[in-house]
């Protein structure tokens, strides 16, 4: 089925191709270079943003999980978010993808506000994501997954459905297209199978693939190394970085560090739900704002005796406070 | 991992000094599917009145181990003992009556049943010590006595967490288990789980925690492990292992540095 692909014309399949190719037309040495001068702090003004997020807060009743001030995040190129677990992280993703609302803050995409966008214009926009635990289409082919990340079908339309000359050309072309990511990402060879026998680390490639199917101009990857193999990390942090070199930015949530340090060019750091850090990989975690988040934080001095009831007392005022917060919201939704 | 010569816990010495422990595990290896082990040696112990802390970077196995020493990871080899006896494998609710208390990271409460009724669950196997256990779980977590007939469910998470210690406690265990107590939690409300830990551990209950807040869990600990890749990689004192370099390193990489 490869071989023959090849073959067939297809004008707008070229975009995702080669990695040599650039989608999007981003000059990525010129916006790597261009952190040097970013000042490293947390919030720090980028000077090409492709995303901008201010006053993000969201909270699930008394505990504030997202409280971002001010994030820019660089086109072109590859930022980490980092941070101890509960930091946050996956629910500012899925504030920013539009799966979850904040309660108050605005963001935007390419100056587009995302307010109240659902998820699904939201990757159409060109914003697109995969989850911490992949969520392929485990009773479709991998192939049917891949056609169901193509976005802008002509065939969508309930009527336009029934007449296939309307969409059979943009079929063969979305196939075309899937072909191709599939061999990219080592996975023709499971074309027919289900996509519920892939490896963990196959689902992984699988979602990245079908995400590439919007031809997205942002990549966002919740915790893409979670659960692979040694073996295929190597392939991942390529397909990452080729992302990357062909003009895509590339948003990714990540706890193993050695990758973190491998691929990014920028790195933010959460900590209860706030960015605490920001720089390049080395910096960053150097910083002894990041070793505190990480460790632990203000926490050179033990706990006494004497301040144990205190924190108890303070412990419970904060128990009435989320109390009082969760009836308040019970009571706002009728 | 980067480096090669993080030294590892000196064995010999460790199992001379876990003579006599009221739990200890030597030599664990373990694993959730055949083939791919979590669990690559792992050695621990805790004395009577101990409170060990375990820390380390995700995925280093620290939920794993103290699930293998619950009964809920099938070990495959090395041994689990408690007070002298082989525990190894054993089913987890024989475990409770033998005296091992173990509080989940997550899915801890019965969210229908009320406080009260959670605390029951904690001791049916025993039902007649009820009276005696709730006065004592009483007096440590007050607020529970005041809301003994609320819904479990409505609780906020700091409260959950003080239920699920509360039931653990129920079957009087010698060593009770906790799995990541302050995740999830406001800096305030973490603080409390470290107190009420001191103050379980100090009502005389050996306790082995694993932490995700390496510093506060190590301040309160008498004897830290590190845990990485399935092993355990440092032991000490607390105040030993929270100014080791080389544990911020184990979290964070080389730090940049060769």
């Amino acid at each position: 089925m490869p071989a023959d692909v090849t073959t067939t014309p297809g004008g707008n399949t070229s975009a995702a191709q080669a990695p040599s190719d650039n989608a999007t037309g981003v000059d990525v040495s010129a916006a790597r270079s261009a952190l040097n001068d970013v000042e490293q702090v947390p919030g720090a003004a980028k000077p090409d943003p492709i995303l901008v997020a201010d006053g993000i807060k969201r909270q699930f009743g008394g505990l504030t999980a997202v409280d971002v001030e001010h994030v820019e995040i660089q086109r072109g190129v590859i930022t980490a978010l980092i941070g101890p677990n509960g930091a946050g992280k996956t629910t500012f993703f899925n504030l920013l993808t539009g799966f979850d609302r904040p309660n108050e803050g605005t963001w935007s995409f390419n100056d587009h506000s995302l307010n109240k966008v659902p998820a699904y214009k939201v990757s159409r926009m060109g914003m697109v994501r995969t989850f911490q635990l992949t969520k392929v289409l485990s009773k479709m082919t991998v192939i049917e997954n891949m056609l169901v990340g193509a976005t802008g079908q002509r065939g969508e339309g309930l009527f336009s459905a029934m007449f296939a000359f309307l969409w059979r050309s943009e079929e063969d072309a979305n196939t075309v297209r899937a072909d191709d990511l599939l061999e990219r990402f080592l996975l023709i060879k499971k074309r027919e199978d289900f996509a519920g026998s892939l490896s963990g680390g196959q689902r992984k490639l699988l979602e990245m693939a079908r995400a590439l199917m919007a031809n997205p101009e942002l990549v966002m990857l919740d915790e893409p190394m979670a659960g692979v193999n040694p073996a295929l990390k190597q392939s991942l942090l390529g397909h990452v970085k080729s992302l990357r070199d062909e003009g895509r930015t590339v948003l990714f949530v990540e706890h193993d560090m050695d990758m973190v340090r491998d691929i990014s060019d920028w790195v933010i750091v959460m900590a209860q739900g706030q960015i605490v850090a920001e720089g390049p990989p080395d910096a960053v975690m150097a910083n002894p704002a990041v070793i505190d988040a990480y460790l632990g934080s203000h926490h050179d001095q033990d706990i006494s005796e004497e301040e144990e009831d205190q924190i108890l007392a303070e412990a419970n005022a904060e128990i009435e406070r989320s109390h009082e917060a969760a009836h308040q919201e019970d009571h706002r939704r009728g | 991992m980067a480096e090669t010569d993080t030294p590892t816990v000196d064995r010999s010495a460790h199992l001379a000094a876990a003579d006599g422990a009221v739990l200890r595990a030597d030599n664990l290896i373990a694993g959730y599917l055949p083939g791919v082990n979590i669990l690559n040696g792992a050695d621990l112990y805790c004395h009577e009145g101990e409170l060990v802390g375990i820390i380390g970077p995700n995925g280093a196995g620290k939920s794993t181990l103290l699930k293998a020493l619950f009964g809920l990871v099938k070990i495959g080899s090395g041994t689990v003992k408690l007070k002298g006896d082989d525990i190894t494998n054993e089913r987890a609710d024989t475990l409770v009556t033998k005296g091992i208390g173990f509080v989940p990271q997550t899915n801890n409460i019965f969210p229908s049943l009320t406080i009260q009724e959670n605390l029951e669950m904690g001791v049916y196997q025993r039902p007649a010590s009820f009276k005696k256990r709730f006065e004592f779980v009483g007096e440590l977590f007050p607020a529970l006595l005041d809301r003994r007939g609320q819904r479990a469910g409505s609780l906020s998470g700091g409260e959950r967490q003080m239920v699920a210690m509360g039931r653990a406690l129920m079957m009087e265990p010698s060593v009770l288990l906790l799995d990541e107590p302050s995740a999830g939690l406001s800096p305030v409300l973490q603080d409390e789980v470290f107190v009420q830990t001191r103050r379980i551990n100090r009502a005389g209950v050996s306790v082995i925690m694993v932490e995700q807040n390496a510093s506060r869990c190590l301040q309160i600990s008498d004897r830290g492990y590190v845990m990485d890749q399935g092993t355990s990689a440092y032991t000490g004192t607390g105040r030993e292992l929270i100014k080791d370099p080389k544990v911020i390193e184990l979290y964070l990489g080389t730090l940049g540095k060769k």
